[in-house]
Order: C-alpha cells, then sequence, then structure tokens
C-alpha cells in the first residue's frame, strides 16, 4: 500500500433536513476517506445516517436536506492531460453533479431490485441509456457494450434478455442489471446501498462475490453500506462504524472486528446472527438512537451505554488513535488515557476468539 | 401481436357480445314493465288499440316479440318509431343524431384528458405550491359542479352577456354550436383525470427507479419524459372508463340545455311518449359504445404496459 490514490476525501460533514417537527441534524461531523481500489463499509443500526451519506456524495439529497458545512473532495486524474484534479462535491452546482459526477464518475446499486429498475422500459434500453446520454455513443457502439457488461455481471443470453422488461428477471438478475447500470459509465466508486438485503440468502453471496469481482477487474473504489456485520467482513477493507450521525469507530477489518473498542461497536457484534448460537438468544442493544431533532450533549450513545462515564453525558468525545495503529480510531472517551480500564464483555469476547479461529 | 393476445381478444369480443345481449333483454324487459303504452290516445276504441298492436306484434308473447327484436336488429332493422315520428325506420331516425352526440363527445374526451394530463403533471411537477394549490381547487370544482349547471353558466355567459356563440344549436353552424357544449362536458373530464394524473406522477416520482435515473446522471427534464410520464400515463387510461359514463349522463342533459339534435335528447322524448324501439335502439347504443370502449380501454392498456401484455411470471 505504499502510494495509495486517495480518490474520496470526506471532512466535518454536517447535513440536516428540514422537516414540520423542525431541524433534524441527520449527519453531524462525519470523517471518511475512499482510496483507488479499495473497499470501505459503512455500518450501522437503521437511521444511523448511512444512506445520506452516500445520497450527499452522490449529490442526491432530498430537497428538504442541506449540507450545513464540510467538504466531499472527489479527485481523479483528467483522462486526456493525465492532470490530477480535485474538486468539492459539496459546492458543485446540481448541473455539474448530474453531468459530471453522477454516472460517471460515481455510481449506485440501490437496494431493492424489485423496485430500481424502470418497469415499461427494457433492460437493454436502460443500460445503454446512460452511455448513449454521457459518451454520445451510437445506438451500435452502446449495444455493443450492453452485451459485454451483461455477460460480464454473469446474465446468461444476454441478447435476448436486452429485449426483455424487468418483470421477466428475477430479483438476482435484476440486480445484476442495476450493477450492469452502475457499470455502464465506467464510473470510478460504486455505492452499494445494501445491495443484498432484498434477495434470497443464496444469490446474496453471489451478488456479493460478482460485485468484488468486477471491483478487481475494473480498479473501482467501493462503498458499502449495511447493517450485516458478516457480509463487510467478506468484502470491506476498512470498516466505519455509525451511529447517530457520526462515524464512532474505524479501521481495517479485523481491527474493529478482533479488537472493537466502541461499546456501540461491541453491541453490533454481539447482535450479529451467527450459525452456532441460539438465535432466541440474539443480543439487542438497549433503547433506541436519539431524536437528532433534538441539540445531542455528550456522546450521543451514552444513555443506551452500561459503561457510560460521567463525562459521556457532558462532553462529545474526540476520535482517539487506537495505540499502535495508524488507521483504527474510536469516538469514546474509554480511550482516554485517565479513563478506567473497561473490557469488553466476556461473551463477546469467546465469540471474537471463536471468530478469530475460524478466520485462520 | 402473439397468439396469446389474439386468443386475449376474442375472449374479450365474446364476453362484450354476451354482455349486450344480456342489456338488449333487460331493456326490453324493463319497457315491458313501465306503464302506459306508446298508442294512449283518448279517441281510441279497444278494437282499434288492439288492431294496433297486433299491426306491431305488440299482442305477442314475450319472448315472441324479443327474439323477433334481436332477429330483425342483427339485420340493422330496429323497428319503426311509435310515437316520436310515427312509422319512421328508427335508423334513419337516429343515424344523422350519432354523429352529433358522439362528435360532442369525444372532443369533450379528448379534450379533457389531454387538459387532464398537462395539469395534473404540473401540478405534481409544482406540489405544494400556490399552483398546485390552485389546480387542487380547480379539480375539486369540476368534479363537484355538474356539466349542466356549468353549461349554463357557460350559455349566460358566452351565450347572453358577450354573445359569441350560439344560444341553441344550430344546424348550419355545427362546429360553432358545438364549442359551449364540448367545454361544458369536458370540464369534469379535465377535473377528474388531472386529479388521477397529479397523485400518479408525485408517486411515480417517489420511486425508486426515478431515484435510479438520477443517479444515472440524466437531467430532470429526461427523467421525466423519458421515465415518469409513460409509467404515469398507463394507470390514467384505467380511469377513462367510468369518466365516459359520466360524460353519457351528463351529454343526456346538456343536449337539452342546448336542444341539440342528439341522441340523449332523443332518449328523453322517447321514454315520455313511450316509443320502445326508440328508446331500446338508442339505449342499445349506448351500450355498445361503452362497451366498445372498455374493450379499446382494457386492449390498449395491455398493448402499453409491458407488464399486462406479456402476462406475469411469464
Ligand atoms: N428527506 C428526509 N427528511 C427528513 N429526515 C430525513 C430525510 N432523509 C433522511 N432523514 C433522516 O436522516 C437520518 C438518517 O437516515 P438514513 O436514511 O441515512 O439512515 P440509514 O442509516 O441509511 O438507515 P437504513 O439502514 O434504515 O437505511 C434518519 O434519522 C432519517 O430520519
Ligand atoms: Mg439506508
Amino acid at each position: 500500500m505504499a502510494d495509495r490514490e486517495r480518490i474520496l476525501k470526506i471532512r466535518d460533514l454536517n447535513i440536516s433536513f428540514t422537516t414540520d417537527h423542525g431541524k433534524i441534524n441527520a449527519i453531524r461531523g462525519v470523517n471518511l476517506d475512499l482510496y483507488k481500489g479499495e473497499t470501505i463499509a459503512i455500518v450501522g443500526e437503521s437511521g444511523s445516517g448511512k444512506s445520506v451519506t452516500t445520497k450527499a456524495v452522490m449529490g442526491i439529497l432530498a430537497s428538504n436536506g442541506t449540507i450545513d458545512s464540510g467538504v466531499i473532495e472527489y479527485s481523479w486524474n483528467d483522462e486526456n492531460t493525465g492532470e490530477h484534479k480535485t474538486v468539492d462535491i459539496a459546492q458543485l452546482s446540481e448541473k455539474d453533479l448530474q453531468k459530471e459526477i453522477r454516472g460517471r464518475k460515481i455510481a449506485m446499486v440501490f437496494q431493492d431490485p424489485m423496485t430500481s429498475l424502470n418497469p415499461t422500459m427494457t433492460i437493454g434500453k436502460q443500460v445503454m441509456e446512460p452511455m448513449i446520454y454521457h459518451y454520445g455513443k451510437s445506438k451500435e457502439e452502446a449495444y455493443k457494450k450492453t452485451l459485454e457488461l451483461l455477460e460480464l455481471v454473469g446474465i446468461t443470453d444476454a441478447e435476448k434478455r436486452m429485449k426483455n422488461y424487468p418483470h421477466q428477471l428475477s430479483g438476482g438478475m435484476r440486480q445484476r442489471v442495476v450493477i450492469a447500470i452502475a457499470l455502464s459509465c465506467d464510473p470510478y466508486v460504486l455505492i452499494c446501498d445494501e445491495p443484498t438485503t432484498a434477495l434470497d440468502v443464496t444469490i446474496q453471496a453471489k451478488i456479493l462475490e460478482l460485485i468484488q469481482d468486477i471491483q478487481k477487474k475494473k480498479n473501482l473504489s467501493v462503498i458499502y453500506i449495511t447493517h450485516d456485520l458478516g457480509v463487510v467482513a467478506k468484502v470491506a477493507d476498512y470498516v466505519n462504524v455509525m451511529y447517530a450521525g457520526k462515524i464512532v469507530e474505524t479501521g481495517l477489518i479485523d481491527e474493529v472486528y478482533y479488537d472493537p473498542r466502541h461499546p456501540y461497536t461491541w453491541g453490533l457484534l454481539s447482535a450479529m446472527p451467527d450459525l452456532d448460537t441460539d438465535d432466541d438468544e440474539l443480543y439487542t442493544i438497549p433503547g433506541t438512537p436519539p431524536n437528532l431533532a433534538y441539540r445531542v450533549d455528550g456522546d450521543a450513545f451514552a444513555p443506551r451505554n452500561q459503561f457510560a462515564l460521567n463525562i459521556d453525558l457532558r462532553v462529545e468525545p474526540p476520535m482517539f488513535d487506537v495505540p499502535g495503529s495508524s488507521t483504527h480510531k474510536v469516538a469514546s472517551w474509554l480511550m482516554h488515557p485517565n479513563a478506567p480500564d473497561v473490557k469488553m464483555p466476556e461473551a463477546l469476547k469467546n465469540r471474537i476468539e471463536k471468530m478469530k479461529k475460524e478466520g485462520e | 401481436m402473439n397468439k396469446s393476445t389474439m386468443k386475449y381478444i376474442g375472449k374479450r369480443l365474446l364476453i362484450s357480445a354476451i354482455t349486450l345481449v344480456i342489456i338488449v333483454a333487460v331493456l326490453f324487459l324493463m319497457l315491458k314493465l313501465m306503464p302506459g303504452t306508446p298508442f294512449n290516445d283518448e279517441k281510441l276504441t279497444e278494437a282499434q288499440k288492439l288492431a294496433i298492436y297486433a299491426k306491431y306484434g305488440l299482442d305477442q308473447p314475450f319472448f315472441v316479440q324479443f327474439f323477433n327484436y334481436m332477429k330483425n336488429m342483427l339485420t340493422g332493422d330496429f323497428g319503426v318509431s311509435f310515437g316520436i315520428v310515427r312509422n319512421m325506420q328508427v335508423s334513419d331516425l337516429v343515424g344523422p343524431r350519432i354523429l352529433i352526440s358522439f362528435g360532442i363527445g369525444i372532443a369533450a374526451v379528448i379534450l379533457g384528458t389531454v387538459i387532464g394530463v398537462l395539469l395534473g403533471i404540473y401540478a405534481a411537477l409544482h406540489k405544494n405550491t400556490l399552483a398546485d394549490t390552485l389546480a387542487t381547487i380547480f379539480s375539486v370544482l369540476g368534479v363537484s359542479v355538474p356539466s349542466f349547471v356549468l353549461g349554463l353558466l357557460l350559455l349566460l355567459l358566452l351565450g347572453v352577456t358577450i354573445p359569441v356563440f350560439p344560444i341553441l344549436y344550430e344546424s348550419s353552424h355545427p362546429l360553432r354550436s358545438s364549442v359551449l357544449p364540448v367545454i361544458a362536458l369536458s370540464f369534469g373530464v379535465i377535473a377528474n383525470v388531472a386529479r388521477f394524473t397529479r397523485s400518479e406522477m408525485i408517486s411515480v416520482l417517489a420511486s425508486d427507479y426515478i431515484a435510479l435515473a438520477e443517479a444515472k446522471g440524466l437531467d430532470r427534464t429526461t427523467i421525466i419524459r423519458k421515465h415518469a410520464f409513460r409509467n404515469t400515463l398507463i394507470p390514467v387510461i384505467t380511469i377513462l372508463g367510468p369518466i365516459l359514463v359520466n360524460l353519457m349522463t351528463g351529454s343526456m342533459v346538456l343536449e337539452q340545455i342546448f336542444s341539440i339534435p342528439g341522441l340523449g335528447r332523443l332518449l328523453v322524448e322517447g321514454i315520455t311518449v313511450n316509443d320502445y324501439n326508440v328508446v331500446l335502439a338508442v339505449s342499445f347504443l349506448y351500450s355498445v359504445l361503452y362497451v366498445v370502449m372498455m374493450l379499446i380501454i382494457d386492449i390498449s392498456y395491455g398493448i402499453i404496459d409491458p407488464r399486462i401484455r406479456l402476462g406475469k411470471g411469464d
């Protein structure tokens, strides 16, 4: 990893939504980095802000949402001049976002393939559309490339499938089409927002493999969004644990899985279903996430945290570096040198030991 | 068109034909049960009346009368008028009026649908703005104000106060005379179509495939034109059936108001004087129109919507 090339740099991103019930501070100071060819995952409970963060990256926030502050820097090497360029997506106009970023540089695979394809347009047309639109390709060129793409994503009988309508395809097939659409303009970043949650378990693994495969072939950078920690372990290089609009722990997969430091990450890992434990006794994190329409004092997780310190209720913890690592960071007062020595629950410790053994 | 589509259309045609036969039978029965006869002249003696009944076959048992009627109808013979223009062939009486009534009706449907769709889409794209609110108010008015009230208003305004259009239908100026009735009729169509289109468009715009189109980097106009428009319009076709029924009843009253020599007026006259054959023929015609329109709507829906066209789980 000598000279990794940074493609996306998010710093201190704050996003709020105006609603009938007031202003909701959905994203509160998110930092993220994505490097060329690498995969990061964002995990967290429902409503933690995973989708909003990535929507901001594509510039497709809902109309009531605004980026209050922060930068989303996107960097690339110009295809013609080779010059290194950087833009702040947060500052781009709608027109520039639409023409330059969406589809061309950053593409998205949506969660539910049953509803994310236009029901009255043939598969072929839907895949061909962006390349004709953005690159002015002729019909023949686009057709040829679409055939290649459909084969790449593992659709057999591609020529026949191009004339099909979405309802004639199974869920797994449709998700392959959605992936083909995402790849149609040769983007550099692929955002997968829960790409397999809506699919059968048997198909999930295949789609994940496919995305990994394509990532290698095309040297893509991928952002995975999921609440399935099992998925993350298989595909990502880095994990970002998100809670109430903040990243509370980040690091390499092994660091976060084998040496989790934030009590919220402990909770998530404990709540992860696995084959050996009894599902009836599955752990759930007590309580609910805070209502972000109100100001959050201190650590947003404190009210649900059995290990919370006094200071957690008053002062928001900064990002602490985990000693001995340059990548592992945790936003918890427990990381402070003066904090009491709190260990993760015994059950989780045993679980991790087991995971480690299986992983070897 | 493939085989299964042909089969489907064939089946629908058969069902339509059966429906029409049943309609005629019910109409026939109802007319017989209605009080009075076409020949209520005080001066006629019982014997004379019986002679007239015999002449027109009205003395026969119900089923014989029905059978004869159906038989003649299939050859295009709808009998003669008993009252309105005694002994005139009903087909001659009805024929010239078809064009007038259907012309006005079809013009109102087309005008109403086009304006309604445009209005609905405009309102959806400007959701929760003043324009949207005005469009909604207009829709509510259009649905709740009967077309004859609007017809009277238009008459007063553009026929009397500012006499641009004729107050009564002038056969020498069929187009000019049709303007006000068409507007009056189309008002309700506009309102219904606009309201439906608006809500369809709003739900289409909130759908995942529109988000995907956005993520593809398409501009707003392209997204609406290529992805939202068609998916909005397909369901709109389904409400044209009920709208048509509204139009038929509305047109009967409007034809009275504007003195339009159309089918609706003929039907009302026929009912007042118990002119069986006229009432039957006109009602039958309305039924045919309705059944045929429903058939067209169904088939075109199947052709436009690929999910129906190809059959589910194909
Ligand atoms: N258009 C909007 N208007 C108001 N609030 C919104 C809007 N979109 C998102 N939010 C809020 O932002 C927060 C984060 O939402 P987001 O969709 O990013 O969650 P998520 O982490 O993706 O959850 P999930 O796992 O359920 O997809 C939520 O509390 C949500 O209520
Ligand atoms: Mg989400």
